[in-house]
């Protein structure tokens, strides 16, 4: 398909509003495949302003007189408005928007053809394969081996080719577990818990069906992973739905384990809403923090009833019941809900954070995200096709990756100095997910990933992030590894919102951020004075 | 904390008592055993890891017994300061005794029976007056600019004859004469005339302060017209005066419809202010058109505008509701945000907030005096009068500048703080957490300027756990004249000199942004920005808290930083002393005196983080998750969230 067919017109003289604080910028506007740009002229100092199209989440135009205003409302919840010349032309621009905003076929998509300067092509791709974590596991323990029975994705779709599984149990076991599990996602390991010996696994619902089917593979396999971890070792289930919900799935040809068949594990369940109710939550919530005359009771009124922070106080006590079940209990803990490929991610990826210190440094939690969510198969292209300004009916989005992102920012809140990076790192993993010029979001899963040859001819995020010039942006200034587990507090009173996030588009850039250049500017000098000690002693030395 | 522990001894015949002390928000079913002492100032908890639990008596807001349980009776003390404990006592007797103890000793009939008489910080008389000296208005009136050729100080009240709750020492516009000021006095609410709380030297202009005009009198007093036109006259840059009514529409009377004839000078804006639902957009409309009449030689008046909200008296109770709700259960967030909704607490706040805002604009950008005013004059008026001063003055945005804003607006003018705060066992209906409110605005602003403030979060908490605890003598009575019969300065002492000398606890690492610091702050007042006060309202659950502090941390670097660049300038100064010494006398480079002086350098270098970057990663069991662990070793879970209860109480 060609752009130009979608491009009704070329350019035209717009001026554009982007804030409360930021002077209106006015220039010649411009409509390529991918970018709306917008060109000062010669004589002004900032250079292009550029929007990628596919971040573009709704588009209104008004016409009035001879010019016409389009107001955009972007994916990463910024809006912006465009005050531009000539009716037809506003008409024009305003189609030429929708159309390639909305476009949907993942190879034609900007990062296929995005080449910044100073990146090559497959850098950073090779980053955090799950061969690499299983080395950290394998120096660990002998439990567990790395299988390759989904070398075609043929077992299960969204699961990597590679994935950790118990010693014990052969590929042809692992296939027939496949079979009993909801999208073939058979219990993998999701994390080792080295001071406790404890595991964390991921899979699907059981098939169990009305008929109560039973795998016995399936059964070997949870079994397995108990005799692995320690003679008498106890397990639990979290399911992420209510017992209700997960009985109702029987009749669907879900279900949950029943107790007879799988001996030392134990069921417990804990609701975490997914897909529409989170999705609308999330609308709401965003909805709340564009009024900005209501008045103080209209606005807690709608803070609490768009539930948006209920959800995070269950999906942190949830993934600190998971995390205290290993550290504290020494069971072996296996998450899922009805896929597998939300909730399920949500606890497994928090319970990490709270647990293991190396996923709280930049690497680490990198390696995290591509670990547990983009190549556990979160649906990413789904769950982000739209935003909360869409006006289009939602079918498959929610914001569970905000949602994870929301919950590392409240641990980060709660223990400022245990995380690697800051803020910025959130936020920019918000902006990439939703619209990116990478490919690490890009698809549903691994196999069409391997499809659309992603990693041969798009860049990864990772290396975009590994750039120098990033990295104050990312970084948490005041950083101090902690060997702990950090347990943060899930009380409503302990809970924030994030205002770093939703409250983007609606007020000026905080003064705090002054301030943060300000804790910037005391750990360098830091850093320089002590380096310039003649002796420089163990002071900084963290443990 | 600088207070008790060595100097509160224990009384011979203090009470002791074994009991079990429950954490509110650990559900942890460990609680705490220890004893008991009744001292006769505190109430001390030592544990089986002799750590120690101190509450003053003064704190203790209220004392109540629970129903019995198998374990024993569980005795709950909410205190002023937002603590919570509870209790387990073994004997029913034994929780009987000190719930009348506890009864007894935090309800105090006279003033002489509080903790700040005989509190001894084992100062001399000298010391002790040089305390109470260390804050002087006279001085800080001086800063301001006054007395000048518009505004001087007048001896009208030097023995408390026209106004008992004013301070002896007033400053009133030049050209008001003392009939002038004993006539308007008459006519104003316990003879509180307008007097000087603020002058702005730069814009020439002023904040005044009263009391509402008594109804019922006369409808019109010529001497109050001649007193407010006086302080419109004082001001040569703008003739035109704001005329702020903070109080709510009932209690509004009919008087400023009379007022006509002064309609010309005065432009009024009415109680709007504290009618948040409108302010945002109606604030610069309103303001225009203010002007827009002025210009038209009219006066604005619109009766209209008052609201009907309830300010004055409303506040603590919800805070407390909202905080008894929990129990065992953890609060589910909508709970807590509706709670938080109904108590109406941030409404409040941000209608403070406004009034300060506009009162700061009227200053700032028209250079017009304002005139504040609610019913008494020593509630509303002081909150908006000191946090307008504090937006403008960014004097008073530190730290001995906010204690010269305190004693000046709250103390001198005669902020009822004995009755506020319920020193004395009184009428319940007067305590009201007004200056709480002023401590919260002045923490909302400290959060929107992180770098505005000398000062940070634990100072305001500091004073506000001495305007209860009566530790020290500045809180304690209702109004200068009754501190001064009081004898306070010479039997007790002042809490600013040892605010100050614990000045490094206080300060903010971040203070010093020079836009930030010099400026006129500006807050914004979107709803967004107001936030619950966890700091304050749960400072003592501490697993509610985050587990690290950003500001301890940044604190001591630049310390260290400052410290690390001493050493540096040190060295380097040693270092060409040496060299050039070296050169004289041609000794070997190596010297001696130079590696000592490395060596204790690096001493000096190495503790310094050690304490604060101790890494506090809590224990689950703190968390209110941990209690769904309990359901592992249970059977069936639906069961034991009942059995729940008890395994705590008997554990």
């Amino acid at each position: 398909m060609e752009f130009a067919e979608l491009i009704r017109t070329g350019q035209a003289q717009a001026e554009l509003l982007r804030g409360p604080e930021e002077p209106p910028l006015r220039g010649t506007l411009c409509i390529t495949g991918h970018h709306l740009l917008l060109s000062p002229g010669p004589q002004a100092t900032p250079d292009l302003w550029l929007l990628l199209l596919r971040n573009v989440d709704s588009i209104e135009k008004r016409v009035a007189g001879d010019s016409g205003t389009i107001t955009l409302r972007c994916k990463d919840l910024r809006v912006l408005q465009l005050d531009i010349e000539g009716v037809e032309a506003t008409l024009d621009i305003a189609r030429s928007i929708e159309a390639l905003s909305s476009l949907e076929s993942v190879i034609t998509s900007f990062p296929f053809f995005y080449r910044p300067k100073g990146l090559r092509l497959g850098d950073a791709w090779h980053f955090h394969p799950p061969e690499c974590y299983y080395k950290r596991v394998a120096r660990e323990t002998n439990a567990w081996r790395l299988s390759e029975a989904n070398e075609d994705f043929s077992l299960c779709p969204s699961y990597p080719r590679a994935v950790i599984v118990p010693r014990a149990v052969d590929d042809s076991a692992l296939a027939r577990s496949a079979r009993f599990r909801q999208g073939g996602r058979f219990p993998v390991l999701s994390y080792y818990h080295a001071p406790s010996g404890t595991v964390l696994l991921r899979a699907g619902q059981p098939l169990t069906g009305p008929q109560k089917r039973r795998c016995s593979e399936d059964e070997d396999l949870l079994r397995a992973v108990l005799a692995g971890a320690r003679p008498g070792a106890r397990g639990f289930i979290v399911d992420t739905r209510s017992p209700q919900a997960a009985k109702q799935a029987r009749m669907t040809g879900g279900g949950t384990e029943a107790k007879a068949a799988y001996p030392g594990w134990k069921r417990l369940h804990r609701l975490l809403e997914t897909g529409r109710p989170l999705q609308e939550s999330f609308v709401r919530l965003v909805e709340a923090c564009g009024d900005l005359e209501q008045s103080m009771d209209r606005w807690l009124n709608r803070l609490e009833s768009c539930r948006w922070l209920s959800h995070v106080k269950e999906t942190l006590s949830t993934a600190c019941l998971a995390a205290q079940s290993m550290e504290q209990e020494g069971a072996c803990v296996l998450v899922h809900g009805a896929e597998g490929t939300d909730s399920t991610l949500l606890i497994t990826s928090l319970a990490q954070l709270i647990l293991d210190p190396l996923s709280r440094t930049m690497a680490g939690f990198q390696e995290l995200i591509e670990r547990e969510w983009v190549q556990a198969g979160h649906p990413f292209q789904l769950r982000c096709a739209h935003s909360a300004f869409s006006h289009a009916r939602p079918k498959h989005e929610a914001p569970t990756f905000l949602l994870f992102l929301d919950c590392v920012w409240q641990l980060g809140r709660q223990f400022p100095l245990s995380l690697e990076f800051g803020e910025g790192m959130l936020l920019a993993l918000f902006d990439h997910a939703y619209a990116s010029p990478f490919g690490t979001f890009l698809c549903n899963n691994e196999k069409e990933r391997c499809l659309c040859e992603v990693r041969t001819r798009t860049h990864s995020l990772w290396s975009g992030l590994s750039q120098p010039k990033e990295q104050r942006k990312l970084r948490n200034p005041l950083y101090v590894p902690n060997p702990l587990a950090i347990w943060p507090s899930a009380e409503p009173q302990s809970l924030r919102l994030w205002q770093g996030l939703f409250l983007r588009g609606t007020r000026p850039p905080e003064p705090s951020e002054v301030a943060w250049e300000k804790v910037w500017q005391i750990v360098t000098d830091q850093e320089k004075t002590e380096g310039s000690q003649p002796t420089d002693s163990a002071s900084e030395a963290g443990p | 904390m600088f207070m008790h522990i060595d100097t509160t001894p224990l009384l011979p015949d203090s009470l002791s008592y074994l009991l079990k002390l429950l954490d509110r928000f650990s559900t942890s079913n460990k609680s705490l055993t220890g004893t008991l002492y009744l001292t006769a100032t505190h109430l001390l908890f030592i544990d089986a890891h002799q750590k120690e639990t101190w509450i003053l008596h003064h704190h203790i807001a209220s004392v109540e017994k629970l129903a019995l349980t198998t374990s024993g009776c569980p005795l709950v003390i909410q205190c002023k300061n937002f603590r919570t404990v509870h209790f387990i006592v073994p004997r029913e007797r034994d929780c009987h005794d000190i719930y009348n103890s506890l009864l007894q000793l935090s309800k105090q009939a006279k003033y002489e029976d509080l903790y700040a008489f005989s509190y001894n910080p084992k100062q001399n008389d000298a010391e002790r007056l040089r305390g109470w000296e260390l804050i002087d208005l006279a001085e800080e009136y001086k800063r301001m600019g006054v007395p000048n050729s518009n505004w001087q100080l007048s001896d009208a009240n030097r023995d408390y004859k026209i106004c008992e709750t004013y301070p002896r020492e007033l400053y009133v516009p030049r050209i008001a004469s003392k009939p002038i000021i004993v006539g308007s006095s008459k006519f104003r609410s316990k003879g509180r005339f307008p007097v000087l709380s603020y002058y702005h030297q730069s814009k020439e202009a002023a904040i005044c302060r009263c009391s509402q005009p008594l109804s019922g009198f006369s409808a019109r007093c010529l001497e109050d017209e001649h007193l407010l036109q006086a302080i419109s006259k004082a001001n040569p840059a703008n003739r035109y005066m704001y005329v702020m009514d903070t109080r709510p529409r009932h209690r509004v009377q009919s008087w400023w419809a009379t007022q006509k004839d002064i309609g010309r000078i005065i432009v009024r804006i009415s109680s709007k202010i504290w009618n948040d639902e409108k302010i945002r957009e109606s604030d610069e409309k309103k303001r225009l058109n203010a002007m827009a009449n002025r210009a038209a030689g009219k006066g604005y008046e619109n009766e209209d505008n008052y609201s009907n909200i309830r300010f004055q008296f409303v506040g603590i109770e919800n805070i407390h509701v909202m905080r008894s709700i929990n129990g065992t259960k953890g609060l589910s967030v909508n709970d807590f945000y509706s709670g938080l909704e109904s108590s109406g607490w941030l409404r409040h706040i941000k209608a403070v907030m406004d009034a300060a805002i506009f009162l700061a604009k009227a200053i700032e950008a028209e250079s017009a005096s304002v005139l504040v005013h609610c019913s008494d004059g020593w509630d509303r008026t002081s909150q908006v009068c000191s946090l307008g001063s504090l937006l403008l003055d960014p004097y008073y945005r530190t730290i001995r500048g906010f204690m010269v804003l305190i004693e000046k607006d709250w103390i001198s003018f005669g902020h009822k703080f004995s009755e506020r705060c319920g020193h004395l066992d009184g009428d319940p209906k007067e305590v009201s957490p007004v200056f709480t409110q002023f401590l919260e605005c002045v923490w909302h602003l400290t959060e929107q300027f992180p770098q505005a403030f000398e000062f940070n979060e634990a100072f305001l908490l500091q004073i506000h756990e001495h305007i209860h605890s009566c530790q020290f003598g500045n809180f304690i009575g209702n109004c200068q004249k009754e501190r001064e019969e009081l004898k306070l300065k010479e039997k007790t002492y002042s809490l600013w000199p040892f605010l100050l000398d614990d000045q490094k606890k206080y300060l903010n690492p971040l203070y010093g942004s020079q836009s930030q610091k010099s400026a006129v702050l500006e807050p914004n007042t979107v709803s967004f920005n107001f936030k619950f006060w966890r700091n304050m309202y749960h400072q003592f659950d501490r697993t509610l808290h985050p587990r690290q502090s950003v500001f301890n941390i940044i604190m001591n670097m630049n310390e260290q930083n400052k410290q690390l660049e001493k050493d540096i300038k040190d060295l380097e100064s040693q270092t060409d002393g040496i060299l050039s010494k070296e050169l004289l006398n041609s000794v070997r480079p190596e010297s001696p005196a130079l590696k000592a002086t490395l060596s204790l350098k690096e001493q000096a270098l190495l503790p310094v983080n050690d304490v604060l970057r101790t890494i506090e990663g809590s224990s689950p069991a703190d968390n209110r998750y941990s209690e769904y662990a309990d359901e592992f070793s249970k059977a069936e879970p639906a069961v034991v969230s009942l059995e729940y209860g008890v395994a705590r109480m008997t554990c």
